[in-house]
Formats: structure tokens, sequence, C-alpha cells
């Protein structure tokens, strides 16, 4: 068939040729197998005329269509399997060695060589390595994408299926199109589907290059036939030149956007070393620079650029080289900070922004170019945090879809066998490192299977919940303990200040120089703490690592959340009303300046960590411990670090503006510091890591408790606070959110006929009637989606009961085959002996 | 087909763009890779083999325990050495590159995974392929009680039609559950 195949293929000239030779040269090989099955096609033939004899018509009748049906299956791939049919049948024996027979069903008994030749013709078994199978599969899935895409294939394009079931095959007929090959359907099939869909199509092709070239020329031929049979019009040409063209800087885009991505090869060589687990901490990294990156465009081209040309006033205080520290003195009155936004409309003369609402504002010569700052203020930090939400879920769900999949049953080792080897560790050491790690896994889980029901006594397990206890208690008591110290540290700098303030005779210095007390209190115990409950961990015993790394995560989690949370309280509770008592004409300055000593500490602090945690560590343990290991790279506790930078920098964007340049720098620096450190520093882990789980659970964190921790704060700010009457772009309104509706009753005012207009924002935007239809919906798209998974997993569990049937069904009808075969030599045999006894 | 050593064809560089995974930084580094590989007297040459050998001195294969299947797996040589052409070798980073699909990652696994290329996996490939994940060394090894064990379970976890081997329909369903394996699937040059 393949034969044919070749020959009615028109062949271009050249190289091409070798290729259709190595098509032909298996038959060559292989011209004794399709005999030999025709022999025992027609023994079976003979067998079955007699074994219906004995009344089992109706069986032998499916024992028929089954041969002829397997029969016209080898055939078909007989010319690449041919070779294999040897190696199959030497493989049988070692199989059967292997087995012991009782857990292989199917090869348990000794099969003759002809069943082993059937079974090895399998379609189940010929996809794996059959290039036919493989396109014929394909020429399968294209036809269905074109039914689909509903460009109706003519009728002959109709194929029975690649693997043709028993029942249909009697009524269908052998003459089922032989003459139009596979190929030819295929490319048939590819000419009629839209171009994407065939690019997509041939990419994903399991086979080689030169052969997806091969077919891609085919089908290139044959539109180009009929598109000179057809005469183009003019328009369609104009399409056809347009499309390609569109392709090309498709092409072009996406190597443009390849060459933007960072760290390639400084990524490539972590991973080349420690492998996928060390590696998703720096992809984690890069995802944090991209949302850094994008909130800064956003605040920038809105916020920053408008103000910095329309700057209100120079203010000039010396540079004294502190502010970079502290982030205040020189840096108060700039861009940096809220204070310095204008609450006007500011005139325009570059830009153009305020959403929609501008186009509505053309009434009014004076305003109709005009940027509306408090406005803007408003709408672009409330857009970013959307926009983010928005990212942050999507991709959320999405590794939520991939990490974990619907009906999840537990073939762990299955699954640690088949996908556990990480090719792209390429370092020697690493590598057998890593045979190392997957031996002993699979030994620890191998010995767990076995001994699963050893129940520990009621004393070892007392024993175990006392020790998680006391852990338990040690961390939330220093958690609370450190919360409540953090509580009245901050109580007593906000005395101090309001002493201060009204004490004159304080150093300016020596006042900003305060400042910093309260950041690095606390960096102080973000890092001192997790090290505690490191210790505390170590004392515990956990049955699986995951369980560990998750009560890790979960204790740090409790910590850097508290913290915020008392320092939110210090912020918008005692700082925010009573701003004037400490002598501040704008408390959201202070604010902005305090996260961004918070950052800077933070990345301090994360500098003195890898210098004492890891390079320091190493030696000490190398030179007087004189151990060979080197440290771990802890992942999650770095994770999280970043995770908790990531929060201060969400909080601080409404107050500061800016502070996202700010996170996306100390992020550059802490990926070159993190990543020569763990090259130099660090060894490949010895734990298991399941990266993408993790990878999904961080995400998770960075959504659930920080971004939305973030946005409560915002808008609780912008909601209920006042903001600070001499300053920043919301000074003369009770609350931030007041912005929106003030700008409606200015608009109103000068405009009547926009009244509809500001109705509709009162009812729409100050109803909480919407936002609870809003959530109502939401919850009710949420509850259908799981009740169609729920169906969905119905439906998987009743199509593997039938596979199992249908595997059965195999069996049987092997065995049969076999039975059948064995009477026959039987009889052969009975005939030989009877002759020559004769 | 003009794959000349020294120098891609912008033609066939867009070709390669639209067949494979790879974007044309990639093609051209891994041609840059390839003639590299190449001896001086077979750079002028079209189609040039490199032997199987002297692929896998490649720093991203050498110590890969699935070296040699890998090259066996993607080369198209009728002598089966596993001597790869240019394209052959583009085939390759294409199955392994960051946006090839799951379903051609996992068929090429099954075949690099499938030692005796019979078209399913049965009990000697999956001793084979254990014994290369835990390498050689003593400590590491399965006893053979363990791996008989370790064999069994992996048949009764996979094996859905229940015909002692795992096919690729079955491979690519358990592959489909675990989600590193896309991750750690790849190789980068």
């Amino acid at each position: 068939m393949v034969q044919e195949e070749a020959r009615s293929l028109p062949l271009p000239p050249g190289p091409l040729m070798t290729k259709s030779e190595s098509v032909l040269s298996p038959v060559r090989l292989s011209v004794r197998s399709p005999a030999d099955e025709e022999g025992v096609h027609d023994s079976f033939q003979q067998l079955i005329a007699e074994h219906s004899d004995n009344g089992a018509a109706s069986s032998a009748l499916e024992l028929q269509q089954l041969q002829s049906d397997l029969d016209e299956e080898s055939r078909d791939n007989m010319p690449l399997s041919g070779p294999e049919h040897e190696h199959r049948r030497r493989q049988g024996a070692s199989d059967l060695e292997c087995d012991g027979g009782e857990m292989d069903p199917i090869q348990g008994e000794g099969w003759s060589s002809d069943t082993l030749k059937i079974l090895s013709s399998m379609p189940s078994r010929t996809i794996g390595r059959n290039r036919g199978a493989i396109i014929s599969q394909y020429c399968n899935k294209t036809l269905k994408l074109r039914r689909r895409r509903q460009t109706r294939p003519s009728i002959r394009d109709f194929s029975p299926s690649s693997r043709p079931s028993i029942r249909s095959y009697g009524m269908e007929g052998d003459t089922t199109d032989a003459e139009v090959s596979k190929r030819e359907r295929l490319v048939n099939n590819l000419q009629n589907l839209p171009v994407s869909d065939r690019v997509r199509m041939l990419r994903g092709m399991p086979l080689s290059v030169a052969e997806k070239k091969e077919i891609r020329n085919l089908v290139m031929q044959k539109e180009k036939r009929i598109l000179s049979n057809k005469k183009l019009s003019c328009c369609s040409q104009l399409k056809y030149y347009i499309i390609i063209a569109a392709r090309k800087s498709w092409y072009s885009w996406l190597s443009f956007l390849h060459s933007l991505q960072p760290w390639q090869t400084l990524l490539k060589r972590v991973s080349g070393r420690f492998g996928t687990g060390v590696l998703s901490y720096f992809l984690f990294l890069k995802t944090l620079v991209f949302f850094n990156v994008f909130l800064f465009l956003v605040t920038g081209a809105f916020l920053v650029l408008p103000q910095a040309v329309h700057p209100p006033y120079r203010d000039t205080t010396s540079f004294s080289g502190l502010e970079l520290l502290t982030g205040a003195g020189s840096f108060s009155h700039t861009v940096m900070y809220y204070g310095y936004y204008a609450n006007y409309t500011l005139p325009r003369r570059s830009r153009d922004e305020g959403g929609g609402q501008n186009a509505s504002t053309l009434t009014s010569d004076s305003q109709q170019f005009s940027y509306n700052m408090p406005l803007a203020y408003f709408f672009t930090i409330g857009m970013a945090f959307f926009i983010t939400c928005i990212i942050l879920v999507y991709s959320m769900s999405k590794t939520f879809g991939r990490s974990f999949r619907i009906n999840k049953s537990n073939s762990i080792l299955t699954m640690k066998t088949f996908s556990c080897w990480d090719f792209k560790v390429i370092k020697k050491k690493s590598v057998q490192i890593m045979s190392e790690n997957i031996g002993t896994q699979l030994k620890e889980l191998l010995a767990e299977l076995t001994q699963k029901h050893t129940k520990s006594t009621f004393c070892k397990r007392f024993c175990r919940l006392m020790v998680h206890g006391v852990a338990w208690t040690i961390c939330i008591a220093s958690t609370t303990g450190c919360m409540a110290g953090v509580y009245y540290f901050s109580e007593f700098i906000h005395k101090d200040l309001q002493q201060n303030h009204r004490n004159l005779y304080v150093n300016p210095l020596m006042k900003e120089a305060k400042l910093l007390s309260l950041p690095t209190v606390v960096s102080v115990i973000n890092l001192l703490l997790p090290a505690l409950f490191n210790l505390v961990g170590w004392m515990e015993t956990y049955e699986s690592p995951s369980v560990f790394a998750y009560v890790a995560i979960g204790r740090n989690l409790m910590l850097k959340m508290s913290m915020l949370g008392i320092l939110c309280f210090h912020w918008l509770g005692r700082v925010a009303p009573e701003y004037k008592s400490i002598g501040l004409t704008c408390w959201e300055d202070f604010v902005g300046q305090e996260l961004y000593r918070f950052l800077l500490m933070d990345f301090i602090f994360t500098l003195l960590d890898t210098l004492f945690g890891e390079l320091l560590w190493r030696l000490f343990s190398e030179k007087v411990l004189k151990r060979k290991r080197k440290p771990v790279f802890d992942i999650a506790r770095n994770v999280l670090d970043l995770i908790y930078g990531q929060t201060l920098a969400w909080l601080g964007v409404l107050f500061s503006p800016v502070l996202p340049v700010v996170q996306i720098l100390k992020l550059f620096l802490v990926f070159y510091i993190k990543m020569s450190s763990v090259m130099l520093n660090c060894q490949a882990p010895r734990k298991p890591y399941r990266a993408s789980q993790m990878t999904t659970i961080f995400i998770t964190l960075l959504c659930i408790p920080s971004l939305l921790g973030a946005s409560v704060c915002v808008t609780y700010t912008m909601w209920s606070i006042t903001p600070s009457t001499s300053c920043g772009p919301f000074r003369t309104l009770d609350t931030m959110f007041k912005a929106g509706k003030h700008w409606m009753e200015i608009l109103e005012k000068d405009n009547p006929s926009l009244s509809v207009l500001s109705k509709a924002h009162t009812y729409f935007v100050e109803n909480p009637f919407f936002l609870f239809v809003g959530a109502g919906i939401f919850l009710i798209v949420i509850y259908f989606h799981s009740q169609v998974v729920d169906g969905q997993r119905k439906i998987i569990s009743l199509l593997q009961d039938q596979i199992q049937n249908e595997g059965e069904d195999k069996k049987f009808l092997i065995n049969r085959l076999q039975s059948v075969h064995k009477q026959k030599q039987d009889a052969g045999k009975r005939l030989k002996s009877q002759d020559s006894t004769c | 087909m003009g794959t000349t050593a020294s120098q891609l064809s912008k033609e066939s560089l867009s070709e390669y763009q639209e067949l494979t995974f790879l974007t044309k930084q990639e093609i051209l580094l891994a041609h840059k890779r390839f003639t590299e590989l190449l001896e001086k007297h077979e750079k002028e040459q079209i189609d040039a083999r490199v032997p199987k050998g002297r692929i896998i001195t490649l720093p991203e294969l050498k110590s890969n325990p699935f070296k040699e299947r890998i090259c066996q797996v993607f080369s198209t040589s009728e002598q089966k050495d596993g001597s790869l052409t240019f394209e052959d070798f583009l085939d390759l980073l294409s199955a392994f590159s960051d946006s090839a699909t799951l379903e051609i990652k996992s068929h090429y696994a099954f075949r690099i995974f499938d030692f005796d290329d019979d078209g399913t996996l049965d009990c000697a490939d999956l001793e084979k392929l254990v014994n290369c994940l835990t390498g050689e060394t003593n400590d590491a090894k399965l006893s053979s009680t363990e791996m008989k064990q370790l064999i069994s379970n992996i048949l009764e976890e996979s094996d859905i039609d229940k015909d002692g081997t795992v096919n690729l329909s079955e491979f690519q369903h358990v592959i489909s559950r675990s989600p590193d394996f896309v991750s750690s699937f790849k190789i980068v040059l």
C-alpha cells in the first residue's frame, strides 16, 4: 500500500528520491512477511470453516472479520514494521521471562509467533512507531478540524477511521478508496484548512522535518494549481499577499519577542545545574519584573509624565545622600510622591488621556484638551490594580488547570518514572545527584507501598502530635510576640514623632535617620523568625516532604502577613487621622516614604542574608566543620521574601507612583546577586521538588493574600480615609472616591444635557446593588463550571470502564485466535501422523 | 531542500520556522552549533550527516543517560546508526523546545523510552528505563525484587486496557496528568 502511495505521489526530483527509496527499501526487506501472513490467513479460513460446522457460526464469523481486519492492518503497516517482526519474536521470549505470567494476561501463555505478529501489528501498538499510522491519525485529526471549521469536504475525503471498528467493517466493505492513499488524503485535508490551522497542524505532527517539508510542498503545489486554475480576482490575490505578509511580520514579531526575553543564558546555566526547582524561583522573579514594568508603564504614562511636563513649583532642598535610604528630604517634593500631584485640570499640549471621559467635555472650549489630574490619578491606580488582578487570576487558573487535572488518581510511581527526568540538567555532577535521588525516591515509594498498613502505636502518634503542638505553639507565640513588639514600637515611634514635633531643636537629619528604625526592626524580624521556624521544623518529622514544605510556607506567610497587617494599621489607623499632630502636611507622602524605606531595608537584608546565610555559612561549613556539602537553596523562603516585597510595592503605588521603578531596580539586583550566590554557594537540592505545583502555589499566594490585601488597603484608603487637606490631587475632597462624583457635578453644571450620565454614575457606581449583582453572576458562573467538571468526571469514569471492557474483549479475541490456531496445528499433526502410519 | 551546510537561505529559514517550534534565533544558533560539529570537507556538503558519536559530545547531551536513544529516535538515517542531518537536529530541538506542545513532547518521550522500537513499552523497556534513571551506581540501583514490584505497579497504574504493555495513548494519558513533564522535557542550546 505504501508502495502505491509512493508511486502515486508526484515526487519532486533531487534529494527527495532518497526519501522515497527509504520508504521502499523496507518493502524489499520484508517481502516474506505478507506471504507469511497470507498463509496464516488461509489456514484460519479453513479452521474457521471446521469450527463453524461445530455450531459456533456467529463467533466464527466475528473471528473471520477480525482476522481479515487484522490482516488488512498489518499489511498496511507491513513495509515499515517488517524488520521489527524478527525483533518482536525475540522480544516475546524475553517478555515472558520478565512477566512471570500472572500479571500479563495476554502474553501469559506461550503464544505462537503468528499471534505475536498480529499482536505487534495492532493499531494501538503501531501508532507509536509507524509513519503510516501517524499520517493516518493526523489525517483524521485534520478531517475533524475541517468539519469543525465547516469547510465542507467532498464525500471522498471521508474515510473510515484509522482504527476500523469490527462492526462497521463488514458494512463498509474492503474497497474503501484504496487508491487514494492516506497521505494524499492528508494533503487534501491540509490544503482545505485555513492557513493558520494548517501551520499549526504541520508543526504538531510527530514526523521528521523532511517529511513535513514534503507534505507542505505537496500542499503548496496543489494550492498553486488550484489558484492558477481559478484565475484569481484582484481582490483575493491581494488578500493572499496580505496573509503572507502578515504571517512574515508575525514571525519576525515572535522572534523579536524572543530576543527580548532577558537572562536566557543565565537561566539555562541555573537549570543545567540545579534543575527545574531552583529555576522556578528565578522565573517567578522574572514574572514579578514584568508585573512591575507593566505597573510602571501605566503610572508613568498617565501620571508621572503629564505631571512632570507641568511642574507645579520647584522646591530646592539640597541633596544630602541620606535620601537614598530614607526617601525623604529632597525626594519629598518630586513626582515620586502623591503630594506633588496637582488637584486641578492640567492644560493640555501633548497628551490626551482620561479614558472616554474627555470626549464628553468637548462643549467647553477651555477644557477641550484638558487633563483632569485627580480623575486620572483615581482611574489609573484603579485600572492598574484591576488589570493586574485579571492577569494574575488568569495565570493562576491556567497553572491550576495544568497542575491539577481532573480525575486525579494516585499513579505516583508511574508519573515519577515517566516524567521525573529533568532533561535540562546537563552538569555531570548534578546528573549523578539526580539519578541517585530518583533511585532513593523510588525505593522509598516502593517501601511505603509495601508497608502502608503498619499502624503506628498510639503512644508514638501521641508523641508526634505533641511535637507538632509544641512546634506550632512556638511559632505562633513568637509571631504574636513580634506582632506585639512591632505594634508597641510603632506606637512609641509615633509618640516620639509627636514630641519631636513640639520640640523644635532637633537635628532634622537625626529625625530622618530615626525613621529608619521601624523598617530595620521589621526586616530583622523577617530575617530571624524564619530561621527559628526552620529550627523548629527540624524537630518535627513529617511523612512527606511536600507537607513539610507547605507547613514551612504557611508559617512564614503567617508571619509576613501579620507584620504587614500591623504596619497597615499603623499607617492608616494611626498616622492618617492625626497626621497634623506629628507635624506632617501630607500623610500620604509620609506613608509613601515609609514604604520606600521598607522596600530598601528588605533589599539590604536580602543582601545580608545572602552574604551571611549563604556565603559565610558555606565557608564556615567547608573550612571549620570540614563538611563537603554545600547549603541548599531554600526556594520557598526566598519566594516568600519576593512576595513580601511585591506586596509592599503594590501597597505603595497609590502613595508613590514611582515605586514600581524602585522595585524593578531591586529585583534586577536581587536576580544577579542570587544568581551568583546560588552558582557559588549552593548545591543541587536533595529533596524532590514539585516545581509546577509549587509555582501554582506561589502564583496563588501572590494573588490571594498579596494582591488582594494590597488592593483592600488601597480601596479602603480611597473610600473612607480623608486625604490631606493641603497636598495631592484630592486635597479638597472628603475621600478620594469623591473625585468621580465631583467631576460629574462639574460636568452637569457645564452641560445640563449630560445629566443622564451623572445620574447613571450615581446609580451604577455608588449603588452597591450592582456590585452584588456582579458578584452573584460571577458566583453562578463558577458554580456552573464546577458542575460541568463534575459531569466530565462522571463521563471519564464511564469511559474508563468501557476501555477496560474493550481490553477484556481484546484479550478474549486473542485467546480465541490462539486456541483456534492451536487446534489447527494439532489437526495438522494428527493428519501427519496418520499419513505416516498409513 | 537547500540546506547548504555553510549558509542557511532565507526561504529555508522561514520554512523551518513554519515547520518547527523554533524561533529564528534558535534555528540560527542550531545551525551554528551543527556546523561546528561537521568536519571541514563536510561543511559545503548538502545534507551532511553527523555520526552519533559526535552528536553526543554536545554538552547539552553529554551526561544525559538517554542520549543514544535520543539520537536514534530523531535520526532519519537508513542504516539506523543514529546519525543526524541538520533537519533531524532541528527536529530534536523542536521537540525539546519551550513552545512544543504536550502532545509532541509525549510522543517523542514515548519513542525515546521505547528502547526496542516495537511501539509499546513492555517490561524490558520499563526495566531499561528505570535503570537509566537510577544510574549504574550500586546504592541507587533497584534490586531485582524492587524492580519487579515497580514494574508491576507501573503496569497496574497505567495499563488501562490491561494488555501487559503501555501503549502510546496510555502513556500520553499518564503524562497529561503530570504537570512537571512539560517543563522538564526541555533541552535548550
